[in-house]
């Protein structure tokens, strides 16, 4: 389904299916470019709201964060996907489906940082920060 | 119109699949890095299907068509080197998603789940996307603005 979406969007509106991609193009304010952004965020905002409606376990959080935790978090993901140009859906699916050399090595990059991170918060500080 | 109306509904055809993969559960992503504890590997198989449908596609795609349908051309990055940028840039977003479990799309779509969580995670990403581009959006006026998107802009995804 994440791929059929993201096929659409190549066929449809020519673009690559990176989610940070289309948050950022947002912040950039180029004239006319705007509006399909916004709408495709609408669209995953309304996803949520409405599947959440049926199905609340697949939104369901079950790992113990502090506020201080997701607000660092929330700004390390967000700087570092435009630095990178890219996260797991721009990278990871679309870059790696292109056979771009770019994107599979931020991929690698990206997946060995998380699995450090996840490392140390689960065997140093017990699982929760 | 159309062109809104589509982005409206692949959005929401993303955040669908985003939530029937599990990609919306903070715990599944920790799951699937937690090689020493309870390892979890359902993740590798979504990324894997989603690339499975989608590689075929671009590549028929960009032999064989001239434009898409709604667009004049199609917007694809066009780099291939492999500067530092990428590799730190990546690696700073590895260890958010490692710390908070939500990447950018499943945190969107989980805040319009009201999802606190991904709320208070979600804000701080767009604070940490806007601040960026607001960042590159100065430098580039002080530098003559001269913009080059290509090297700004997102150029992979």
């Amino acid at each position: 389904m994440i791929g059929v979406a993201a096929a659409g969007l190549l066929l449809f509106h020519g673009r690559i299916a990176g989610i940070s991609g289309i948050a950022g193009g947002i912040f950039r304010r180029e004239p006319g470019d705007i509006s399909w952004r916004l709408m495709f965020i609408v669209g995953l905002f309304t996803a949520g709201a409405v599947w959440s409606q049926f199905f609340p376990l697949d939104y369901a959080v079950e790992i113990e964060r502090s506020t201080v935790a997701l607000i660092v978090a929330g700004l390390t993901v967000g700087i570092g996907t435009q630095v990178g140009s890219g996260c797991t859906s721009g990278h990871g699916v679309c870059g790696i489906g292109r056979l771009s050399k770019r994107s599979t090595v931020a991929t690698v990059s990206f997946m060995v940082t998380a699995a450090i991170t996840i490392f140390v918060v689960n065997e140093v500080l017990g699982g929760s920060v | 119109m159309k062109v809104k109306i589509g982005a409206f509904l692949g959005g929401a055809l993303f955040g669908v699949g985003l939530a029937i993969a599990g990609m919306t559960q903070p715990a599944k992503i920790i799951g699937f890095f937690d090689f020493f504890g309870n390892w979890d590997p359902s993740l590798a198989f979504v990324m894997l299907g989603a690339i499975v449908v989608y590689t075929p596609v671009y590549r028929w795609a960009i032999r064989t068509w001239q434009r898409p349908i709604w667009a004049p051309a199609f917007s694809l990055p066009t780099r291939k080197d492999i500067d530092a940028r990428l590799i730190v840039g990546s690696a700073i977003f590895g260890v958010g998603w490692g710390l908070g479990g939500y990447c950018p799309g499943p945190a969107l779509t989980s805040i319009g789940a009201g999802s606190q969580e991904a709320l208070t995670f979600g804000a701080s990403m767009l604070v940490g996307v806007g601040a960026y581009q607001l960042f590159m959006r100065v430098r580039e006026r002080r530098t003559g603005g001269a913009v080059d998107p290509q090297a700004a802009a997102m150029v992979d995804g």
